[in-house]
């Protein structure tokens, strides 16, 4: 399994979003996906991008409650230690 | 008298370029937007004329769609929202398959990657009623909405329902027309398969060398709106949709049926909820699709339509231009008849020079003509005809 520090996984959950159609500007931790306009078929193409980088399956479940940008982060930072 | 509907807006994404104005501007001057063989809309940058999220979210069928609506909504004065309630506004826009290019990039996923590895937005993307769903979302939109799927006819039908609502009174305007984006691998080999598209790659609708059409993609979209509020709010009117007629074949999976019996009743009954009659009939904005078997059975049935008049009323073909737009043709057909109509030409059938034996008609050769006045605006009608024996015929006026 690949290792990653929080900085790497920031980087690239924040070009993922960016690519969904998300402002880069308005992207931080504490930003919420809501505000974003990044919908739950955007979080599933998310779980894909983290599975295929870091080897991290998250499912449908394991996405409930991650609702800022923050969050997200720590969840794929925490599966990958 | 039944509620009427006129036309306050029209847009078109075609091989000739992006917009209405550029698509009937360059056909009436026999230009031809085919290159290679098909007609790829060239000019088409989705991210650009959209945005991202919305483009990425929408196969090409639906980003064409979406941006002919945007041109269509700008025209007919809607851009700051529309003047009417908007669950008085229906939208129907047809497509002949939907997202194929979506299913093919998604069935390479699935083979080479794995079923995890298939986007979320897949079916979103390859649903064929995506286009109809999408503009109405872009532009708030509540009353009816869906697609029609009748291959090579479903833009006319979407048209003609979208007529029908206004006319009954489900809607007191529609967002109504066609969309296609299928210059994929499969298609191009399914219809090279059956002999469908020319070998020589040429659109030549009506000419004796003909021998297939060329595949193209694009949209066209129309806002009507029921004539008495249309003029109330001081509304430009372009032209106005007056009828629809449709039939089927029941008679061959592919083949039209060959004396045209059932393009006869659908143009008859298109004439007929106008309020007119074939001896009304100024142009006629053809099917045309540069087929043995479509130029053949079509030019037969506006022989027995028009009677006597056959050979003295302009036929062309936007064919001959653009190519064969599938379930898109209908649409960016009735948006190059209603300007045409409203500039008082018949554009040519680009490219007719042979004349073959039995089809007799005026084909309207070179740089087409100016239409004669004769007292009232000119009337014209526009023929769909879709593999399943489908038939939809739209009439449409200029004011």
């Amino acid at each position: 399994m690949a290792t990653a520090t929080r900085d790497q996984v920031a980087k690239r959950v924040e070009d993922a979003l960016v690519e969904f159609g998300a402002d880069r500007d308005a992207i931080s931790d504490e930003a919420t996906f809501e505000t974003l306009d990044i919908d739950s078929l955007d979080l599933v193409e998310l779980a894909q991008i983290v599975e295929d980088d870091y080897g991290v399956a998250l499912t449908t479940k394991d996405l409930e409650g991650i609702d800022t940008v923050g969050k997200a982060i720590d969840l794929v930072v925490e599966r990958v230690a | 008298m039944s509620r009427r509907a006129v036309i306050t807006g029209v847009g078109a994404v075609s091989p000739l370029g992006v917009g209405a104005d550029v698509l009937i501007d360059r056909w009436s001057a026999g230009e031809c937007g085919i290159a290679d063989g098909l007609g790829r809309c060239d000019d088409f940058d989705a991210v650009e004329l959209l945005d991202r999220k919305l483009a990425r979210r929408s196969d090409r069928f639906t980003q064409m769609a979406l941006v002919a609506a945007d041109e269509a909504i700008a025209q007919a004065g809607w851009g700051g929202g529309a003047p009417l309630a908007v669950e008085r506004i229906g939208c129907v826009i047809g497509t002949g398959i939907g997202g194929i290019g979506t299913i093919e990039d998604q069935h390479d996923v699935l083979r080479d990657r794995g079923p995890d590895k298939v986007t979320p937005l897949g079916i979103p993307l390859l649903m064929a009623n995506a286009a109809a769903g999408a503009v109405a979302m872009r532009h708030g939109l509540k009353g009816q909405c869906f697609g029609t799927v009748s291959a090579c006819a479903a833009g006319a039908h979407a048209i003609g329902t979208g007529l029908r609502m206004v006319q009954y009174g489900d809607a007191d305007a529609a967002v109504i027309g066609g969309t296609e984006s299928a210059l994929t691998a499969l298609a191009d080999a399914a219809f090279a398969a059956m002999g469908a598209t020319s070998p020589t790659g040429i659109s030549r609708p009506f000419d004796a060398r003909r021998d297939g059409f060329v595949m193209g993609e694009g949209a066209g979209v129309l806002v009507i709106e029921e004539e008495e509020a249309a003029r109330e709010r001081g509304a430009t009117i372009l032209g106005r949709l007056s009828g629809y007629g449709a039939t089927a074949d029941a008679h061959h999976i592919t083949a039209p049926e060959p004396s045209g019996e059932g393009a006869v009743r659908a143009m008859r009954a298109a004439l007929a909820d106008a309020g007119r009659s074939a001896a009304d009939v100024d142009y006629v904005n053809a099917h045309g699709t540069s087929t043995p078997l479509n130029d053949r059975a079509e030019s037969a049935a506006l022989a027995t339509v028009l009677g006597d008049r056959a050979g003295q009323v302009p036929v062309s073909s936007t064919k001959s231009a653009i190519g064969h737009l599938l379930g898109a043709a209908g649409a960016v057909e009735a948006v190059a008849t209603t300007l045409a109509l409203a500039r008082r030409v018949a554009p040519p059938t680009v490219g007719w020079e042979q004349r073959e034996e039995g089809l007799d008609l005026d084909y309207v050769p070179d740089l087409g003509r100016r239409l004669p006045s004769n007292g009232r605006p000119p009337v014209a009608i526009s023929n769909s005809f879709g593999f399943g024996g489908h038939n939809a015929v739209l009439c449409l006026e200029a004011t």
